[in-house]
C-alpha cells in the first residue's frame, strides 16, 4: 500500500525514536495496531519500527501508554512523507 | 535568513495559516509563513470537503481560480451493517449554483493555490523548513528557531496543526489525550470523471458526500467517508484514537473491509489506487481548546483544536479559515498599537466570538460526549437497517404492521424504548 506514496527519505535522521527499554515493559502495545502505516511490528517479543514509511500522523505519540517511549517529532525540513493528493 | 524582524512569523502553511499570511500581507505587514513540508500543501490532509462561506468571505468567488473539485450537490448519510445498508439523501439544486454551498478538494493542490495567493500578496514563503522552537526573550515568544537560523518577530501564529508541537512548547497546551483524537485513514481512488457522474448519478462536475455509521468502525466511535472529487474519489474511515488503543482493529484493515463492502465496491471498481494517507482530527471541540493567545503568540485551526464533528456534518477548514482571519484582525490591531502582549492579542478569543468559530464551537459543545455513545455505532445502525430491510420484505410471512415492526426490532436489537427516546431527545438538543 505504501508503496504508492511519494516519500523524501531522511537517511541520515530518524524523526521518530524508541526507547526500546520502555517498549519492552508495554504490554499492550497498542503501536502494533494502531499505526494506519503499520510500521510498528513485532520480531520474537520487541518491537521493530521503519520510520522510512511514515505518514506523520502523530497517533502512535498519542496512544503510546508508555511515557517517553515514542520520542516524535516530524522529519526534518522537506523530508517524510510528499502527499500528491492529500 | 536576514536579521530583519518580521511583523508576523506564521508556523504552517495550510489554511489557517495561509489565510492569516494573506490578510497579514495585503495590509503591507512583513509576514514570513514558513512551511514544513517540501512544498505547501505536501504534509496536508483532510476527508474531503470544504464548506465555502468562510473562504468567500475573504476571497469572493474563490472558486473561479481556485483548485476545488466538485461542488457537492447531494449529501447521503448511510447506515451500515455487514450486509445492510439504509440511506438517507438530501439534494439541493441551489448547492450547485454560486456561492456554491461546499466543494470536495484535494489539500495538496489547494493548500499550495492557497500559500501562493499570500506570497502573492506579500508574504515571504518559505518551505522546506521545519520550525524547531521558539525564540524566548523576558519570558515572552519573539521568534522560531529552526536549525541554526533564528529568525525574529512581533507574534508568532502555531498554524501547525493537530499535533501543534509550538503551541505546546509555549505552554498553551498540553499534551493530546486518544479520547481527544481520531485517526483518519484514507485512498485516493482515480477514476474516469464521467465514471464518477455515471455511478453517482449526477449530472455534470456534481460531487457526493457521504458519510458512514455502523460496521465500517466495527462499532468503534468513527464512521466511514466518500467523496467525489474530478477524477478521483476520496474514501476512509476515521476511528476514535482511544478506541484505537484499546481494540485490535487496524486502520488498514479498516480501509480494506471498507471497500470491499459489497455496496461500496461497486462505487470503486476498476480504480486505481493512487495515495494511501493519513491524519488526526482533532474531535473533543471546547474541551480540548488551547489558550488561544500568549505573550507574542496566538494559536489557530487545528492547532487550536477548531473541528467540528457532528456526525452528520464535519466541518474544519471554514473554522481554520475563519480563525486565520481573526488572528489576522487582532495583529493589525496590536501592530498599530504598538503592543503585542497577552493583554493586547486577547480581543483575539474576541473576534472569534465574533465570526462564527467560537460561537458555533460554543453551541456543539456538548456534540463529542453525545458521540462517544456505543449505541450510534452499533445498535442503532442494526436497528435502523433491519428495520428498513423489513419493510421492504414481502416473504409470505404473517403480516406485522409498522408498529409491530418496529417493537419487534428494539427487542431483537435489545434496545429499549426509554433508551432511544432519551438518546433521541439528547441527539436532538446537542447535535
Amino acid at each position: 500500500m505504501l508503496g504508492i506514496n511519494k516519500f523524501a527519505v531522511d537517511d541520515e535522521e530518524a524523526h521518530i525514536v524508541l526507547k526500546k527499554e520502555l517498549c519492552a515493559l508495554c504490554q499492550a502495545k497498542p503501536c502494533t495496531r494502531a499505526c494506519p502505516a503499520a510500521l510498528y511490528t513485532l520480531k520474537e517479543g520487541d518491537i521493530s519500527f521503519d520510520y522510512a514509511g511514515c505518514l506523520e500522523c502523530g497517533t502512535c505519540r498519542v496512544i503510546c501508554p508508555q511515557k517517553g517511549a515514542i520520542n516524535w517529532q516530524y522529519p526534518r525540513g522537506g523530508f517524510g512523507i510528499i502527499f500528491r493528493y492529500g | 535568513m536576514g536579521e530583519d524582524k518580521f511583523t508576523a512569523i506564521i508556523i504552517g502553511a495550510g489554511p489557517a495559516g495561509s489565510t492569516a499570511a494573506y490578510l497579514l500581507a495585503r495590509e503591507g505587514l512583513d509576514v514570513l509563513l514558513i512551511e514544513k513540508g517540501a512544498s505547501p500543501g505536501s504534509k496536508n490532509m483532510f476527508g474531503g470537503r470544504m464548506y465555502s462561506h468562510a473562504l468567500q468571505q475573504i476571497m469572493p468567488d474563490f472558486w473561479e481560480e481556485a483548485p476545488v473539485e466538485r461542488p457537492v450537490v447531494r449529501e447521503v448519510i448511510t447506515f451500515i451493517t455487514e450486509d445492510r445498508s439504509l440511506s438517507i439523501t438530501c439534494q439541493d439544486e441551489s448547492w450547485s449554483r454560486p456561492p456554491y454551498h461546499s466543494f470536495t478538494l484535494l489539500r495538496a493542490e489547494f493548500d499550495a493555490w492557497l500559500a501562493a495567493k499570500a506570497e502573492e500578496a506579500g508574504a515571504v514563503l518559505a518551505y522546506g523548513i521545519r520550525v524547531d522552537g521558539l525564540l524566548m526573550e523576558k519570558g515572552r515568544v519573539a521568534g522560531v528557531r529552526a536549525g541554526t537560523d533564528e529568525m525574529l518577530a512581533d507574534v508568532v501564529i502555531a498554524a501547525d496543526g493537530v499535533n501543534s508541537i509550538i503551541a505546546q512548547q509555549a505552554g498553551l497546551r498540553k499534551e493530546l489525550e486518544p479520547c481527544q483524537v481520531a485517526t483518519g485513514a484514507k485512498e485516493v481512488i482515480a477514476l474516469p470523471p464521467e465514471t464518477i457522474s455515471q455511478r453517482f448519478q449526477v449530472s455534470g462536475n456534481g460531487g457526493v458526500a457521504q458519510l458512514f455509521v455502523g460496521s465500517c468502525t466495527k462499532g468503534m466511535p468513527g464512521g466511514g467517508f466518500l467523496y467525489t472529487n474530478k477524477n478521483t474519489i476520496s474514501l476512509g474511515v476515521v476511528v476514535n484514537a482511544a478506541a484505537l488503543q484499546q481494540n485490535q482493529y487496524r486502520p488498514v484493515d479498516l480501509v480494506e473491509d471498507f471497500k470491499a463492502h459489497p455496496h461500496i465496491a461497486p462505487l470503486i471498481e476498476g480504480g486505481e489506487v493512487v495515495e494511501y494517507s493519513a491524519h488526526l482530527v482533532p474531535e473533543a471541540g471546547l474541551h480540548m481548546m488551547p489558550q488561544l493567545y500568549g505573550d507574542g503568540i496566538l494559536v489557530v485551526g487545528d492547532a487550536a483544536g477548531f473541528v467540528l464533528n457532528l456526525g452528520y456534518q464535519v466541518r474544519g477548514m471554514d473554522l481554520a479559515i475563519a480563525s486565520g482571519a481573526a488572528a489576522a484582525r487582532t495583529i493589525k490591531e496590536a501592530k498599530s498599537k504598538g503592543d503585542f502582549s497577552r493583554q493586547s492579542l486577547s480581543c483575539y478569543q474576541e473576534y472569534l466570538k465574533e465570526s462564527f468559530v467560537l460561537r458555533d464551537m460554543e453551541a456543539y459543545k456538548n456534540a463529542p460526549a453525545f458521540l462517544e455513545n456505543k449505541r450510534l455505532f452499533s445498535a442503532y445502525p442494526q436497528l435502523a437497517t433491519s428495520l428498513a430491510s423489513k419493510m421492504f420484505t414481502v416473504d409470505g410471512n404473517q403480516p406485522v404492521h409498522l408498529l409491530g415492526k418496529i417493537i419487534d426490532q428494539l427487542k431483537t436489537n435489545q434496545v429499549g424504548w426509554f433508551q432511544l427516546a432519551c438518546d433521541a431527545w439528547k441527539g436532538g438538543r446537542v447535535l
